[in-house]
Formats: structure tokens, C-alpha cells, sequence
């Protein structure tokens, strides 16, 4: 399905953030990818959909190589993966509902995105997720006039209208608080659960990662440190990772994930998504 | 620390400046009054006319007073061209600022020529006055309001498009990164990620330089391009003063109307 | 359950008679505007052509009579130098006069009428009455341009006089300074930097209409260009054009070069 080989960049300054990276998702799975800042995660996600031209490497989504495509490829490539960023970065000005459909504009010719008109099925598809992510009530406010989480949630609308083969997400919760983190990032796998969608997530927060991912990948200098499931993240990984630090507190709170704390904390989303 | 070091770091008299600065800033007094005086003496100005301006101007004056009311109604017609030119050379430059701001601005052109080419086209367009390129466009549609109208356009697509263009270099780039992302043409980017950020920078621009261009269509008819301009140069020429004077009135009155929209409407964008 | 298959945006006006309203009022404007325009529509189709042919005697630009060129581009350049030296200097009276925290009202109204009149009389037309009490030639238009300069930069040091805080003047006026200790040590300090900047900001900008005021008589490169207009020698009005495109880049440049230093 999704195979990285060999991935390097090195930026025009000379700083190496990319190093041999190889990578395969062969199954629609969550995949956290942690590691300190400046380790090179925004620029592996940034590589895949080049956003950023990678140095050297092959990406392959559903056997078609992404590095050597051309304008016109690329483009359609494009439309194949949804992206989302830790800075929403909606088009503030436009409603809730022109950001969703800006999920179709690789599918619309330029006078139809003029023209608002997009098809019947991708209105009806827009107003389903609206509701997914619970934003129906706002589909005419504009962008600008939502809270963080709203407008993460309109971001991922955005991603998931494409109909994507595979998810990059970039910090999605970094901007956010705790709470409003684990809710968006939960709303994150369950929709790629749902719909059987890859996802590649950039996350710096590991107890996060650990409680939602199905596979985890450690980046460290631009490099691959470490690759398996959340079960496996010891002590000595992390510092492999991050470098010396007392980390039993980390793993200890989300190693129990499952209980009493995290019953918690989804009653309280209950209650506030309720009210 | 030796003691002259000591005495170079704490001078025990303060100065606001050293004596070199102190000298730089003379050199830069004598400097720009010598410029002055060069300039004043180089223009061969015939000083005995100050003599009786001052018997000119009373009499100007007094000439215009009282203004000849009736006058008001041959120069309602100019004075409505006048707000078309204004109006219609607005409307031409929304058309064409947009586009040229688009090549112009570094983030948004599409590669090193017609970035020149858009920059080109704004420094034109600015650096020659709307009344200049009135001569120009006289000299091709002959005179009349149609030049006038050209004018107007001209002059102010690089006054717009400049604002635009720097607007545009200062979007947030992670909204046209997200729509590039989806797999947008560049014009769909463009049109998505791009205008909408920029549309209160344009409207507020174009409803500016409206205003502006009133004032600028007043006297293209100095040069043949419509509007009260021909009316107010010939009663000026005709030494009809009282003539002059309505005139004056009028477009006192047309201008300050115009700012005043021109500021409610820019403070209702939003 | 199924979802809406349509999607309207907002719409800018709600009531659509109100929208169809506007859209006609606004196809009505340009239509009427362009019915009652004055114009010639024959001669102004063949304008066409007619820039074809102009485009065509322009080329190449005409810098044979140099001289004529280099003089008229020299009087533009003093006179702007002239007109922004004594507009800076005029500017400080007329400012602090029309600064209502500084002044008795009637001063101020005074003061603020001076600055009212080339904001909205254009320079051209102050230029033609100059021209008419100086005669021909670039004394009217070092005028105009001491107008222009004055009340532009007028503005500006009233505007910053207004805008000090009530209390440092209070301070000043407390240790019992004069009138003109209390314009050096209270008003200067916060005006300066802006003025001198605005001042620079203004020879650029008295360079651009150098090149104008010409066009009535009052001197400089643009009478030069208005009667290289009026003998149909375009291959010369394109020099000229070219000349003052450069010379006010170079302002602009020399202007932005400045002010950097300043800062
Ligand atoms: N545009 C750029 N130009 C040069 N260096 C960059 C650029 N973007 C990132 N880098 C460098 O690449 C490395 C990886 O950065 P990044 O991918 O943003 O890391 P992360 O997302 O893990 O924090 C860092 O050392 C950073 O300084
Ligand atoms: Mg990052």
C-alpha cells in the first residue's frame, strides 16, 4: 500500500533532516511517529505529499512512485492524500463549509470552485462529516469564528472529503489543550478506523501516542530509531529517542490507558459534548 | 583595567554626542542648506515679482467674490463626468490590479519573468502621474472622458497593485499550503487560498484610491480628459473669475463628500 | 439518514430583492455612465491604430536633444529640493498651530484651514494659480510644491503632537517653561524622528510631481514632455517618460536608502 524507501533530505542550508528513512504500512493502521523537536517528523510527512521535494528515495502509494511524478501527477497524487496540519490552517475568511469542500478542489474545475458548485454527492459527503465532527450547526459561520478544536475538526472534515488512501497528519493537537487534544485525536483514528484509512501521525506527546497507536515509530536525527507497537516503547527506547531522562513516570500513566483515568476523562468529554 | 582605559570608558563630563558625531551632524546642517540655497539660485527665480504678489492675489480674490451662482448649473454635466471617469477607472483597475499583484508578489508569481514583468508594471503605472498619462491616452483616443477613464486605470494599478502584492506576501501560507495540498490547480489556489485573505486589503485599496481618483479626475481636463478640469481651465483663461470661484466650491464640496464615503465604507469592511 | 445534496454560501445581501436590487442599480450606474459620456465613440475606435502609430514613432526613445532633457530634469530635481526645505520648515509652525492640545481654538481652526487646501484642491490647480499671480515658469511650481510639502507634513506633526500623552505636557507646563522651552523639551523629543522621516518620505514624493506641474507652465520636465506632446515628437516624449520613470525610481531608492539609515 504504502511504501517509503531510502528517503533522505537535506535542506539548501546543509542540515541533513532526513537520513535513509524506510518505511511500509501494508495495512489500514495508526502509526504514531515520535520524536524531540527538530528530529525531522514534519519534514518526513512534508516529503510524502512533496510539499517539500525529498533529496533522494522513492515513496510509493498504491504502486505509484510519488517523487517522479510530474505537475499534472502530482496533482492527482495529491488528491489521494488528506493532510492535516498542528496549525489548523483553515482559510479564515471562508465559511466552515467552503473549508470542507476545499477537500474536492482537485476533483472541480477552477469556474465550479468559483461558483461554490460542487456535486450533489460531496455536498451530502460534507454535511455527513460536518455531523461526524459535530460542527453541522456551524456549517455558515466562518472559519475564523471557531475555537481551536472547532476548527481542527473542520481541518479534518477537509482531509477526510478527499476520500484519501492514506492520512498525514502533522501535530494535530500541539495548539490545544489536554482534553480537546485527546478528543481530536481520538476523532482522528476513529474516523481512519472507520474508513479503513491509513494514517501517518506526527505527535510529540508520548503518553498520547502510546494510548492511541496501533504501531509507533521512534524518529531520532533524522533517522529510524525505532519501529514496533506501543507495548514495546521501553525506558530504554524512549531515551534512545529523546536521550537520557527518568521516564518511568510516562510510561507507568499511560501504560493504564484503558482504566479508571481514561474512564474519566471520557465521561468529562460526555458531559461537555453533551452540554 | 589601566587608568586611561578607565577614563576613554567613563568620561567625567556626559555629552550627549562625541565631538566626531557632533561634526557629522554640521557637515549634514551645512550640507542640506547648501543644497538649498544651490537649488534656489539655479532656478533663476525672478525675485521682483514677490514685489506685487501680494497686490495679484488680493486682486484675484476679489475678483472671485462674488462666485456667479447661476454658473452652478453649466457645470453640473462636468461635474458628473468627472465622478464617472473617477468611478469607471475604479472599476477597471479591480479588474486588472489583481492579476498584476498576483505576478508581482514573490510568493504567488510563477517564476522569475513575470515577477519582473508584474514589477515592471507597477513602477510604470506609479511612477508616471494620472495628469501624464492623460497626455498619452489624449494623444491615441483623442480627447475627451474615454481618455480620462484610462488615465485613471493606469495610474492607479500600480497604486492598488502594489498594496495587493505586498498583502499578498504577508498571507498565511500554511491555509495556500493545506489547499495545495488537496490537490488544487495553482489558479484554484490562487482563487481559494489566496483571494479570499486579500479581498478587505482590495476592497478598502480600491474604495482609497476612489476617493483619490476623484480628486486626480478634477484636473484631467487640464489636458484634454473630460471632467470640470476643461470647464475650470477655460474660465481660468477667460479670466472669469466669478465663474472660477463656483467651480472651486464645487469641487471642494464633491471631494470632501467623497472622502467622507470613502471612510464609511472602508470602516464597514471587516 | 440522508444528507442535504445543496449548498448556497451566505449570501452578502439576504433579501433577494434587495440583491437583485443592487446588481441592477449597479448594470443601470454603468450603463447610463457610459450613454451620457461626452466621448467622441469614432475617434475613440480609432484610437487603436492610433497607439500603434504613436507606440511605433516612439521607437527607439529620442535622446538627441539631451541638453533640453538634462536641464528640464535638473530644474525638476531643485525645485523639489527647494520646495521640501522650505515646506519642512513652514511645516512646524503650521503644525503646531493646528494642534488642539497646543493652541487657542481660532489659531487652531487657522491652522487646520492651511492644511485643508491642498488635501482637497489638487496640485495642478494650485499650480494654475501660481501661474497666474508668478507667471510661467518653475517659481510657481517651487510654490505649489511648498504647499503640497507643508500642509503633507504639517499633518503629520499635528497628528503626533495630538497624539502625546496629556500628562507629559502637564509636566513640562508644571516647571513653569515658556512656551517655546516647552515646544524643545516636551513637543520635539517625540515629534523629531517621525518628522524627519515623513520630511524624506516628501522629497521623494515632490520629485514624482516635479515632473507635473509642468504641464500648466509652472516648470520643471513636464513642460518639457506636455510640448514634446503637443509637436507630436513622441520619439522625444518617450524619453522623457523613460528619464522621469528612472529619476523617480532613483528618488525612491535614495528616499527608502535614507530612512533605512535612520533607523
Ligand atoms: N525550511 C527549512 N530549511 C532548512 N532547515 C530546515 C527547514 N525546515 C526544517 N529544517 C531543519 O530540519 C530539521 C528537521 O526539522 P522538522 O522536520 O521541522 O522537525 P520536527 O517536525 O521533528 O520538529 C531541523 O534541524 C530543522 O532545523
Ligand atoms: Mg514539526
Amino acid at each position: 500500500m504504502f511504501i517509503i524507501k531510502g528517503l533522505s533530505k537535506t535542506y539548501p542550508g546543509g542540515v541533513t533532516a532526513l537520513e535513509e528513512i524506510n518505511l511500509e504500512i501494508l495495512e489500514p493502521q495508526v502509526v504514531m511517529v515520535i520524536g524531540s523537536s527538530g528530529a525531522g517528523k514534519s519534514t518526513l510527512i512534508r516529503c510524502i505529499n512533496r510539499l517539500i521535494e525529498p533529496t533522494t528515495g522513492s515513496v510509493q502509494l498504491n504502486e505509484v512512485e510519488i517523487t517522479t511524478l510530474g505537475k499534472t501527477g502530482l496533482r492527482k497524487a495529491r488528491r489521494r492524500m488528506g493532510m492535516i496540519f498542528q496549525e489548523y490552517n483553515l482559510v479564515d475568511r471562508l465559511t466552515v463549509m467552503e473549508n470542507v469542500l476545499s477537500g474536492r478542489l482537485g476533483y472541480v474545475s477552477f469556474l465550479q470552485a468559483y461558483r461554490r458548485k460542487y456535486g450533489p454527492e460531496d455536498i451530502s459527503a460534507a454535511y455527513e462529516l460536518l455531523d461526524r465532527v459535530g460542527l453541522t450547526e456551524n456549517c455558515n459561520s466562518r472559519a475564523d469564528a471557531l475555537s481551536g478544536g472547532q476548527r481542527q475538526r473542520v481541518g479534518i472534515a477537509r482531509a477526510l472529503m478527499q476520500r484519501p488512501d492514506l492520512l498525514l497528519v502533522d501535530e494535530p493537537t500541539a495548539s490545544l489543550d489536554p482534553k480537546t487534544s485527546r478528543q481530536i485525536m481520538r476523532l482522528i483514528v476513529e474516523l481512519a478506523s472507520e474508513r479503513g484509512t491509513p494514517a501517518l501521525i506526527n505527535i510529540h506527546d508520548v503518553a498520547l501516542a502510546r494510548s492511541f497507536a496501533d504501531r509507533i515509530i521512534g524518529l531520532a536525527r533524522g533517522r529510524v530509531a525505532f519501529d514496533g507497537t506501543a507495548a514495546e516503547v521501553s525506558d530504554q527506547v524512549l531515551t534512545e529517542i529523546y536521550g537520557e531522562e527518568d521516564w518511568s513516570a510516562t510510561i507507568k500513566n499511560d501504560g493504564s490507558d484503558s482504566s479508571g483515568d481514561e474512564n474519566l476523562l471520557s465521561k468529562i468529554e460526555k458531559e461537555s459534548s453533551a452540554g | 583595567m589601566s587608568q586611561t582605559d578607565f577614563k576613554q570608558k567613563y568620561p567625567q563630563i556626559w555629552k550627549r554626542f562625541t565631538p566626531a558625531e557632533t561634526l557629522v551632524r554640521y557637515i549634514w546642517y551645512g550640507g542640506i542648506v547648501f543644497i538649498a540655497v544651490w537649488s534656489v539660485s539655479n532656478l533663476d527665480i525672478p525675485w521682483f515679482y514677490f514685489l506685487d504678489a501680494h497686490v495679484q492675489a488680493a486682486d484675484l480674490i476679489t475678483r472671485m467674490i462674488p462666485p456667479y451662482w447661476p454658473f452652478f448649473l453649466d457645470i453640473i454635466q462636468p461635474l458628473v463626468e468627472t465622478l464617472h471617469i473617477a468611478t469607471l477607472g475604479t472599476v477597471f483597475t479591480i479588474f486588472l490590479a489583481f492579476p498584476v499583484a498576483i505576478l508581482s508578489a514573490r510568493n504567488t508569481t510563477f517564476n522569475k519573468t513575470t515577477w519582473f514583468i508584474g514589477r515592471f508594471i507597477l513602477v510604470t503605472s506609479r511612477s508616471v502621474n494620472t495628469v501624464v498619462w492623460g497626455l498619452l491616452f489624449v494623444a491615441i483616443f483623442g480627447p475627451g472622458p474615454v481618455a480620462g477613464i484610462f488615465s485613471v486605470a493606469a495610474r492607479s494599478i500600480g497604486f492598488v497593485g502594489k498594496l495587493i502584492a505586498e498583502a499578498i506576501e504577508e498571507i498565511d501560507v500554511g491555509a495556500v499550503e493545506a489547499i495545495e495540498a488537496t490537490g488544487a490547480s495553482k489558479l484554484q489556489i490562487l482563487l481559494i487560498g489566496v483571494l479570499p485573505q486579500v479581498m478587505p486589503i482590495i476592497l478598502g485599496t480600491i474604495i482609497y484610491r476612489w476617493d483619490i481618483n476623484i480628486r486626480e479626475s478634477t484636473v484631467l481636463g487640464f489636458v484634454g480628459a473630460g471632467g470640470i478640469g476643461i470647464v475650470l481651465y477655460s474660465s481660468i483663461n477667460l479670466f472669469a473669475w466669478h465663474e472660477v470661484s463656483v467651480i472651486l466650491v464645487s469641487i471642494f464640496g464633491v471631494v470632501i463628500l467623497s472622502e467622507y464615503l470613502s471612510i464609511k465604507a472602508r470602516a464597514r469592511i471587516t | 439518514m440522508s444528507y442535504p445534496t445543496t449548498w448556497q454560501p451566505p449570501r452578502f445581501f439576504t433579501n433577494p430583492y434587495v440583491r437583485y436590487g443592487v446588481i441592477l442599480g449597479v448594470l443601470g450606474y454603468f450603463l447610463l455612465s457610459f450613454l451620457t459620456l461626452d466621448a467622441d465613440w469614432q475617434r475613440t475606435l480609432k484610437g487603436i491604430p492610433r497607439a500603434i502609430d504613436i507606440f511605433q514613432r516612439m521607437f527607439p526613445p529620442n535622446f538627441s536633444r539631451w541638453e533640453i532633457l538634462v536641464r528640464g530634469v535638473l530644474e525638476s530635481v531643485q525645485m523639489a529640493l527647494a520646495a521640501s526645505f522650505f515646506g519642512m520648515i513652514i511645516a512646524i509652525p503650521v503644525g503646531i498651530c493646528a494642534a488642539n492640545n497646543l493652541v487657542p481654538k481660532p489659531i487652531y481652526y487657522i491652522g487646520r484651514a492651511f492644511l485643508g487646501i491642498s488635501r482637497t484642491f489638487h496640485s495642478i490647480i494650485i499650480a494654475i494659480f501660481f501661474v497666474k499671480i508668478f507667471g510661467f515658469g518653475p517659481l510657481a511650481g517651487v510654490l505649489t510644491l511648498i504647499v503640497d510639502s507643508f500642509s503633507f507634513i504639517g499633518k503629520m506633526v499635528a497628528e503626533d503632537i495630538e497624539n502625546m500623552k496629556p500628562g507629559k505636557l502637564e509636566a513640562i507646563r508644571a516647571t513653569g517653561a515658556s512656551f517655546p522651552k516647552l515646544l524643545i523639551y516636551a513637543v520635539l523629543p517625540p515629534v523629531l524622528p517621525r518628522y524627519i522621516g515623513v520630511s524624506i518620505y516628501r522629497l521623494d514624493a515632490n520629485i514624482r510631481h516635479s515632473t507635473v506641474v509642468g504641464i500648466v507652465g509652472a516648470g520643471g520636465i513636464g513642460q518639457t514632455l506636455a510640448a514634446s506632446f503637443s509637436r507630436y515628437d513622441y520619439g522625444f516624449s518617450l524619453a522623457i517618460l523613460m528619464t522621469i520613470v528612472s529619476l523617480v525610481f532613483l528618488g525612491e531608492f535614495f528616499s527608502n536608502w535614507i530612512r533605512a539609515k535612520l533607523r
